[in-house]
């Protein structure tokens, strides 16, 4: 039978959890690298036993950690993740010009093809891509030097390029999310990028429905219509069917549009899930109450998923990149707090329990099937 | 040889224990020291001092003979203690854990 791996990052080091199919009974395995955070883990769709991770702390900065074997042993390989060419500014949080300045990696996506490729989006912004697993990097420069880049401004996490999504039916198109610069697209693997932003409207900021300055939190496909996404934007559920030419929103009726987290079922491409959260600073569930929502109609009609989810006196987060969905039948879905609960689904969300409890606040996860 | 002590992360990070020594060819400066202990431990590199500036990294600070050397530059000779080995270079981590 099948396994599910989950990788998850917090803010203390890194856990994998392991079930078999039924995904019922799961081991724990960690802390790994202890004491750092651990913005993302992923494995490679090409070899699941290539696994990435993002190491950082601000005392000692960046590493990246790369295992051959699922995730029993690890080495650091390649960290110097330097800018191709003059930096210049970007605008800091008062709009004054900043200069661009490398903090950390917060999202890995591997190849869907070369366990040895594997794309980094980065803080500041900017997108890096290794061709020999991870020991050397190197910035394809032709987003952060945009000609809106100057414009881009950072969100409270940072100016961080936190989504890569590969189109598996295109591999050279590619999709990037940037807090608060807003989504955007390359058909040529990052050679260069246009904004995808038309249809979104953010009210704060001066033109609301501008080119750039959006605070996209998350972008999400089905690998078999990529040409469909799904946003959760700081504000607004959004949804193009047109590859991010365009959008339109699909909040419908969530008790509120703000969250981090989106996700689309492994086997249901107009089934997605959001975990609303209340803002604009409180960042904690509604009423205390800790519900997924599922859209079986992509958007517009969510229902609360709640069955064995905490109904009372809740207020932790789920950031966004802490829920993954695995590829078994039926589908499970799994999502990760800041008060260290990661919660697992194996029914498409019908049913809820936590794997653990008591782990560090949670930064990603990510489910693997193994063979 | 220069007898080096790391913080936990970085001994864990570099694969050692306790203290490292590292050969320093020529003038024992602050320099010196982290060059070679890069040298011999190159997943150091950007842990200590960023890869492009060569600025230490805010939070790393350098001690050695009850003295504080972290403001000091890389030209800086190291005190004769440490150059004979008495002493240790020491590596920190900031005191900045809440």
């Amino acid at each position: 039978m099948s396994g599910v791996r989950v990788l998850v990052g917090t803010r203390k080091g890194a856990f994998i959890l392991e079930s078999d199919g039924t995904r019922d009974h799961w081991s724990v395995n960690g802390p790994l690298f202890g004491g750092w955070e651990l913005y993302h883990l992923k494995g490679s769709p090409a070899d699941p036993n290539r696994l990435y991770a993002s190491q950082s702390t601000g005392w000692f900065g960046q590493q990246i950690q790369r295992s051959n074997d699922g995730g029993r042993t690890w080495e650091p390989v390649g960290n110097k993740f330097v800018y191709d060419g003059p930096t210049g500014t970007h605008q800091w949080y008062d709009g004054t010009p900043h200069p661009w300045e490398f903090k950390r990696v917060w999202h890995l996506e591997p190849s869907l093809t070369d366990p040895d490729v594997v794309y980094a989006g980065v803080e500041d912004a900017a997108f890096f891509r290794s061709t020999d697993g991870g020991q050397t990097w190197h910035e394809l420069p032709g987003l952060r030097t945009h000609s809106t880049g100057s414009q881009w401004a950072p969100g409270a996490g940072g100016l961080c390029l936190h989504t890569i999504l590969i189109d598996p039916q295109k591999p050279s198109r590619i999709f990037s999310a940037i807090s608060a610069a807003g989504a955007f697209r390359t058909d040529d693997e990052g050679q260069t990028w246009r904004p995808i932003n038309q249809g979104l409207r953010s009210e704060g900021i001066p033109n609301p429905a501008a080119e750039v300055g959006h605070c996209v939190h998350r972008i999400a496909m089905h690998r078999s219509r990529p040409n469909v996404l799904f946003m959760q934007k700081h504000w607004d559920v959004m949804r193009s069917d047109d590859g991010g030419d365009s959008w339109r929103e699909v909040s419908g009726n969530l008790p509120t549009d703000f969250g981090f987290v989106i996700d689309v079922h492994a086997h249901d491409p107009e089934t997605i899930y959001v975990v609303p959260i209340k803002s604009d600073s409180e960042h904690y569930p509604p009423d205390g109450q800790l519900r997924v929502f599922r859209s079986r109609s992509g958007g517009q009609e969510w229902e609360p998923l709640t069955d064995g989810l905490p109904q009372h006196d809740c207020y932790v987060n789920v950031l966004r990149d802490a829920m993954s969905v695995d590829a078994l039948d039926p589908c499970g879905i799994y999502f990760g707090t800041t008060g260290g609960q990661v919660y697992a689904s194996p029914d498409g969300g019908d049913h809820w329990r936590p794997i653990v409890r008591d782990l560090p606040a949670v930064l990603s996860v990510e489910a693997q099937v193994l063979p | 040889m220069i007898r080096v002590v790391l913080p936990a992360h970085l001994r864990t990070l570099a694969g050692t224990g306790g203290e490292v020594m590292v050969d320093v060819a020529g003038h024992v400066t602050i320099g010196a020291v982290l060059d070679s202990l890069e040298r011999r431990y190159p997943v150091l590199e950007g842990a200590l001092r960023d890869h492009v500036t060569r600025k230490r990294r805010p939070f790393v600070r350098f001690y050695a003979c009850e003295h504080d050397y972290s403001h000091h530059s890389y030209e800086t000779p190291l005190p004769d203690a440490v150059v004979s080995g008495k002493e240790p270079f020491l590596v920190v981590g900031a005191m900045a854990g809440g």
